[in-house]
């Protein structure tokens, strides 16, 4: 969508009125009144404590709730916030609520906040998550502090997570994007992030959202830029992350993320192909931190899925990935709990193939992304045996050898990019 | 007597001879244009086959399912049978045409149903393709959906969704062509209407459980453990 059109009479009004600012901090929501009121509560508090003397306006880009939202929003006051923090703001705190349309779209929110924060000429944009309900104040002075002090472009969120939230970013977009883009960054995908003034004018002028995985995956694509187009990137450990009930929807994750991800490869190939191994990133605070809460997954119900979807797929399965793969998948679906191994080695294969193959539309690419879900439960069985009850270090040794294993077989994915095995 | 029968002979030779003076000239034009004809179906059928292996119609009627049916019914690949096909009906038009030269009489009108036959043909063969394109797009988009949601029979589901879009594919396709319109108008409705009150009744009857389950997960508050049966993706 066009900036102009993004950018519509009221919410132009809007930004007239607060004139230019310091720090954008972004929120897209769509009926988010359960957890919107602690959030704001918390994003206002971070800006009295830690930017009292900037210029701070929060940009609301609802995408047609039907509860309260944009009035909890609209309303919130900082008054009370005032009396508990014992600091005064020297600047108004102004609060803009746009709404973009009656149906939520993440890339449009977002591309609306970028377009404001770059209208506003705000030197740095902090995008949060309406469902983080551990957000704490210092989340701000965290994501924003690196971006507005130091001139980093992106910075990276890394969260405190319980050991088996997050699989497909620990099992796929972590490794895949590392040894593709020759950076480790733990959470390539992060619902709160901060971005540069510099990047976001980027972001808007080089048409990613006109292309298929900005469209996808419009805060991936803002990491993949970031990568690309060589920008100052660091990640800053923020705390305690609860897996929001969106993330649920395994698909829909699947089809945001990895799709976005691999749909980057077509028109970054001259830059991925050359790059071998992989850089640090700068880290501010802990690198990954894993708590140790017990939780309740059907092992045996994880199985199933992933047998059952190797073999109704078989179709489907055997037009994205070469014939000795998929036998070795089908002798997988075979064993039982106990005894399943869905080895990183193979895995890493796995993913390459898909990739290769969504390069190649061998069917319909949607299509491929979704054959990709029930062997990505495979994995994450795997994942769930593997880890079960092992420490923190042993679960960090097994991430960083599946993420050499996908290091080590870029050359694979070279290979077949060009001409499918 | 010998007269009669040597000047009958005479005459009949003689008619014979202006019979073949009158056509040789039209068999020879006719031959001219069937041979003319067979050049232009023959570079018509080259360049047909260019084009599709240029376009990869190969890899777009794979994805249909047509290349499966072909090889079952052993059949050549798709792009070779329309190359062929354009090549048939062409010579078949050229040598039609020629034929009109010929002045038989009632040719002519079988000659222009050819020719206003072809037109339907090609829309009754492009309804089918895309039919049959539209058929393994469906039922994989529904396999995947099935297969994803943990839906048990998702192959029936997915044969099912083929089976109705090949089917309403190839009542429409017979309904353009003209060939048996009302038996096949009826035959879709038979198996249409068949195929629904089946899957009603099979659902309605066997799927009492599962309906109230579905109702029920979908109506009722999420319980956590429930939900803890996926890992958390992101």
């Amino acid at each position: 969508m066009a900036e102009e059109n993004l950018l519509t009479d009221e919410f132009l009004r809007q930004l007239i009125n607060v004139g230019e600012v310091d720090i954008v901090v972004g929120l897209s929501t769509h009926n988010n009144a359960k957890t919107i009121g602690p959030v704001i509560g918390a994003i206002q508090a971070g800006i009295l404590k830690c930017f009292p003397r900037e210029r701070v306006v929060i940009i609301n880009a609802d995408g047609g709730s039907q509860d309260d939202t944009t009035e909890l929003v609209q309303n919130a006051s900082i008054d009370d916030l005032r009396r508990d923090y014992k600091v005064h703001a020297l600047r108004t705190l102004h609060c803009i609520s746009v709404r973009y349309g009656r149906i939520p779209d993440p890339g449009i929110a977002l591309q609306t906040i970028l377009a404001g924060a770059d209208l506003l000429r705000a030197k740095t944009c902090v995008i949060i998550s309406p469902d983080s309900t551990t957000i704490e104040p210092d989340w701000l002075q965290r994501l924003a502090g690196p971006s507005y002090y130091d001139n980093l472009d992106l910075v990276c969120p890394i969260y405190r997570r319980q050991r088996f939230e997050g699989a497909l970013v620990r099992d796929l977009l972590y490794p895949m994007t590392r040894s593709i883009y020759g950076s480790r960054i733990r959470e390539p995908y992060g619902s709160e992030f901060a971005v540069s003034g510099r990047l976001i004018a980027d972001f808007l002028s080089n048409g990613i959202m006109n292309q298929d995985w900005g469209r996808m995956g419009p805060e991936i694509s803002i990491t993949i830029l970031a990568l690309t187009g060589k920008y100052r990137v660091c990640q800053s450990f923020l705390g305690a992350k609860r897996a929001s009930s969106r993330g649920h929807d395994v698909v829909a994750a699947v089809r945001r993320t990895v799709g976005a991800l691999f749909a980057s490869l077509d028109g970054n190939f001259p830059f991925w192909s050359t790059i071998t191994g992989s850089q640090p990133v700068p880290t501010l605070g802990t690198a990954t931190e894993l708590t140790q809460e017990s939780s309740r997954i059907n092992r045996k119900h994880l199985l199933e899925t992933f047998a059952s979807g190797v073999a109704q797929l078989g179709e489907v399965l055997s037009s994205i990935l070469s014939l000795p793969l998929l036998s070795e998948l089908q002798r997988i679906a075979a064993l039982g709990v106990d005894e399943f191994d869905y080895p990183a080695e193979l895995w890493t294969r796995t993913v390459f193939e898909f990739a290769a193959s969504y390069h190649k539309s061998t069917i319909n690419r949607d299509h491929i992304i979704q054959a990709l879900v029930p062997l990505y439960r495979g994995r994450s069985l795997t994942f769930l045996i593997e880890n079960r009850n092992g420490s923190e270090q042993d679960i960090e040794t097994r991430e960083e050898s599946l993420c050499a294993d996908f290091e080590r077989q870029k050359p694979y994915l070279l290979e077949i990019w060009a001409d499918r095995k | 007597m010998r007269e009669i029968i040597v000047n009958e002979l005479t005459q009949a030779f003689q008619q014979m001879a202006r019979d073949i003076a009158h056509y040789l000239p039209r068999l020879v034009v006719m031959a001219v244009i069937a041979l003319v004809g067979w050049l232009i179906a023959y570079l018509l059928k080259f360049l047909v086959r260019s084009l599709l292996r240029l376009t990869k119609f190969s890899k777009l009627s794979e994805n249909a399912g047509a290349t499966q049916l072909l090889h079952q019914a052993a059949l050549p690949s798709s792009t070779e049978l329309v190359s062929r096909l354009v090549f048939w009906i062409a010579w078949a038009g050229f040598v039609l045409l020629g034929a009109s030269v010929l002045g038989i009489a009632g040719l002519d009108e079988y000659i222009s149903r050819f020719f206003f036959f072809l037109p339907r043909l090609f829309a009754a063969l492009i309804i089918l393709f895309f039919g049959l394109v539209a058929a393994s797009f469906f039922s994989r988009a529904a396999l995947l959906a099935a297969v994803n949601a943990n839906f048990r029979s998702s192959r029936m589901l997915s044969t099912s969704v083929r089976f109705i879009i090949v089917i309403f594919a190839l009542s429409m396709a017979f309904e353009v062509v003209g060939v048996a319109e009302q038996t096949m108008l009826i035959a879709f409705a038979t198996v249409f209407g068949a195929a629904m009150l089946g899957m009603a009744i099979a659902f309605g009857l066997g799927g009492q459980d599962l309906a109230r389950k579905f109702l029920e997960k979908k109506l009722a508050p999420h319980n956590r453990d429930e939900r803890e049966d996926e890992l958390s993706p992101l």
